[in-house]
């Protein structure tokens, strides 16, 4: 099972760009409005930001980083390792963490390479930048998170366009002498890979005259073969159980009181979801934040978005503990402590 | 476990259907109420009421609610 520390590895600030383009679901065509009412009721999705089609996902992670890097006063050629978490790159090769890297203007000597995982990806990408900085010695380093999946949706699906919303995020990480440290829990379970899909363009099925094609699955439901498939009730099923017990495992793993945990930071999947899962584990709402309503799920973003939007203030200046737990496509999941750290969030940027 | 508690607690989740139409023989894909937000607070009350994780195909599968409580009940 993994479970592990990495010590010496400070969470130092947390920067979010989203689109300024807003869409609400209630102006929405493709639903009537009582199914709106319902899905609102439901999800808490109301208001999604939206890129337009210049903006990638790589866009909103240099303008958050481009931020950060100034308002921390850090040296650029002091960053030695940049990851970029997304399903949204720019292109299928090369990775856009080289095109980050030089656009921010970071040495040649830095490490980049992208990580394309979703929900669970923001903690996945935190371990896998601080367990680097811990073994190099590296002492500065980027994490770039989010996604763009309104680029890969369908128009026609009422069981996805509706959910989902774009946004970037910049996390930077320090090695540092005091005692910080991370606790991570992570897993995969592939057997439900087809859970949330985009079947055709890749290498098992190449784009073919067939993949873009547009197919009525179901009433409200069109689509091609290029676009996102999710499967609501087996991801429902999944977050459900997997939710609670990662969290768990990881309180179990390291006897960490749970009262002392300030805030429980999930991964914004949907709101009955994330009640369900809250319930399970007994916390009490106000330790819960949710930026579902006017953001939508915006992948590996959620969490990074969260803090942004909704503790910046509440976590200013003050040492903290916050758990973050992400939970979907892959099927993966993770759950991270970062005990008393003192995050500095910037203002959320809009591009 | 007993169908009519079953019929009960699946009769809580839906806000606008007549008690009355729900028993074992009702298919529920025909009711007015039922969709795919539906199916997500049935896959919760099998969560919480019998700690059972029903799968998507569990309910594609599934015609009557009787199909459904034998399921949950083989799984319990």
């Amino acid at each position: 099972m993994a479970t592990f520390s990495v010590n010496d590895i400070a969470i130092k600030g947390i920067s979010c760009c989203v689109p300024k383009n807003m869409e609400r679901n209630i102006d929405l065509d493709i639903l009537t409005s009582e199914e709106i009412q319902k899905f609102i009721d439901v999800t808490g999705v109301e208001e999604r930001r939206i890129a337009t089609k210049e903006i990638c996902t790589s866009d909103l992670c240099c303008e958050a980083a481009e931020k950060l890097i100034k308002d921390l006063n850090w040296q650029k050629e002091e960053i030695e390792i940049l990851v970029f978490v997304s399903q949204t790159a720019d292109y299928i090769l090369p990775v856009s963490a080289a095109i980050l890297q030089d656009r921010l203007g970071l040495s040649t000597n830095c490490i980049a390479f992208d990580v394309p995982l979703g929900c669970s990806g923001y903690v996945y990408g935190m371990s896998i930048v601080a367990s680097m900085m811990k073994t190099t010695g590296i002492k500065k380093g980027l994490l770039l998170a989010g996604d763009t999946i309104s680029k890969i949706v369908s128009k026609n699906d009422k069981s996805t366009l509706p959910l989902f919303g774009d946004a970037g995020s910049a996390t930077a990480l320090e090695l540092t002498i005091d005692s910080s440290e991370l606790v991570f829990e992570l897993g995969s379970d592939g057997s439900g890979y087809k859970t949330i899909i985009i079947p055709d363009g890749g290498s098992r099925n190449r784009i073919n005259q067939d993949s873009l094609k547009i197919k009525k699955i179901d009433e409200g439901i069109s689509r091609s073969s290029c676009d996102l498939v999710l499967d609501g009730m087996d991801v429902f099923s999944f977050g459900i159980s997997q939710g609670p017990k990662t969290v768990n495992r990881l309180i179990e793993k390291f006897e960490i009181d749970k009262d002392k945990i300030d805030y429980f930071v999930f991964h914004q999947a949907n709101m009955m979801m994330n009640k369900m899962i809250i319930k399970k584990l007994k916390l009490p709402v106000e330790k819960v934040p949710f930026s579902l309503r006017d953001f939508g799920n915006t992948s590996s973003a959620t969490i990074p978005l969260t803090i942004v939007s909704e503790l910046k203030e509440k976590i200013l200046n003050k040492p903290t503990s916050i758990l973050m737990c992400g939970f979907g496509v892959g099927l993966s999941w993770g759950t991270m402590l970062a005990k008393d750290c003192k995050i500095d969030c910037l203002d959320l940027i809009e591009l | 476990m007993e169908i009519n508690i079953f019929l009960q607690n699946f009769a809580d989740i839906l806000d606008d259907t007549d008690a009355i139409l729900i028993k074992q023989e009702t298919v529920f894909r025909d009711l007015e109420e039922w969709d795919s937000l539906t199916a997500l607070s049935l896959i919760a009350m099998a969560d919480e009421e019998y700690s059972v994780k029903l799968t998507g195909d569990d309910i594609k599968s599934s015609t009557s609610l009787n199909d459904i409580f034998e399921i949950i009940k083989n799984k319990a």
